[in-house]
């Protein structure tokens, strides 16, 4: 029998919309830090592997998908558990091949690249990477094992 | 967030407090070209109070490191955390950059 004590926090399910602007970026991600700081995941993944992954999506959301556009928003689905982080990053742009932009960027000939580093990082950082092209934009899913 | 520099000698030590990230890294750009401009030629990237670098602040370290080595100078880094030092070992530019483990080895160095 359980008592207070062993009381589980719940699963938090966030939401957030936010304008095609990368100044919006750092609020979405301290509030899923928040998130996974309150279900205690690992140190690393607050510091690390959540910040940067989730910061490299919503940027490529709004330079790549919306290619910046005023008119076009982002929008962020995240659900925290026990088990794991996962997170939906939606633009409303064009169809886009997010797995065109999986290059190695550690070749000697891609080393002095000042760009290219994104996806590798979010491929490195997440545990599952998932790119989907809807009627409304891409949406890019990833997930985030707490045991991992 | 924010970016100091501040002059050792002959040495221009920049301080990132905060996050490196895509809307920041323009600013830190311009600093730093603005040091270059202004006759740095040893510059150096103090990562002690830094939290975390997407891939385009590292992108403008590199962009950095290739203009001021045109110019015949030198950018060298300091004290990453362990964080930071994954970012730069799995993309591979710790083979890049010299980093020092404190600003103290990294001035001593130059």
């Amino acid at each position: 029998m359980t008592g207070a004590q062993d009381r589980v926090p719940e699963a938090r399910i966030l939401e957030f919309e936010i304008p095609s602007d990368v100044q919006f970026i750092e609020r979405v991600v301290e509030a899923v830090r928040a998130e996974c700081r309150r279900l205690r995941y690992p140190e690393r993944h607050l510091t690390l592997n959540v910040p940067v992954a989730l910061t490299e999506a919503i940027s490529n959301a709004i330079l790549r998908g919306n290619d910046r556009s005023r008119d076009k928003s982002v929008r962020v689905w995240a659900s925290v558990d026990q088990l794991r982080l996962i997170v939906e990053v939606a633009d409303e742009g064009e169809r886009f091949d997010l797995w065109a932009c999986a290059v190695d960027p550690t070749t000697p000939d891609r080393l002095m690249a000042e760009d290219g580093r994104g996806l590798f990082l979010m491929l490195r950082l997440m545990d599952q990477v998932e790119h989907v092209h809807r009627q409304d934009g891409n949406v890019v899913r990833m997930v985030l094992n707490r045991a991992s | 967030m924010s970016f100091t520099i501040t002059k050792q000698g002959d040495i221009s030590v920049v301080e990132i407090d905060g996050q490196l990230i895509v809307a920041n890294r323009q600013d830190l750009k311009q600093m730093m070209l603005d040091a270059l401009d202004g006759g740095a030629r040893k510059l150096l990237v103090d990562f002690t109070k830094t939290g975390y670098i997407d891939s385009s602040g590292l992108g403008v370290l590199v962009s950095l490191s290739k203009k001021i080595r045109e110019q015949g100078g030198e950018l060298r880094l300091a004290a990453l955390n362990d964080d930071l030092r994954t970012l730069f070992e799995l993309t591979k530019l710790d083979t890049l950059f010299q980093i020092a483990d404190s600003r103290e080895q990294a001035l001593a160095s130059f």
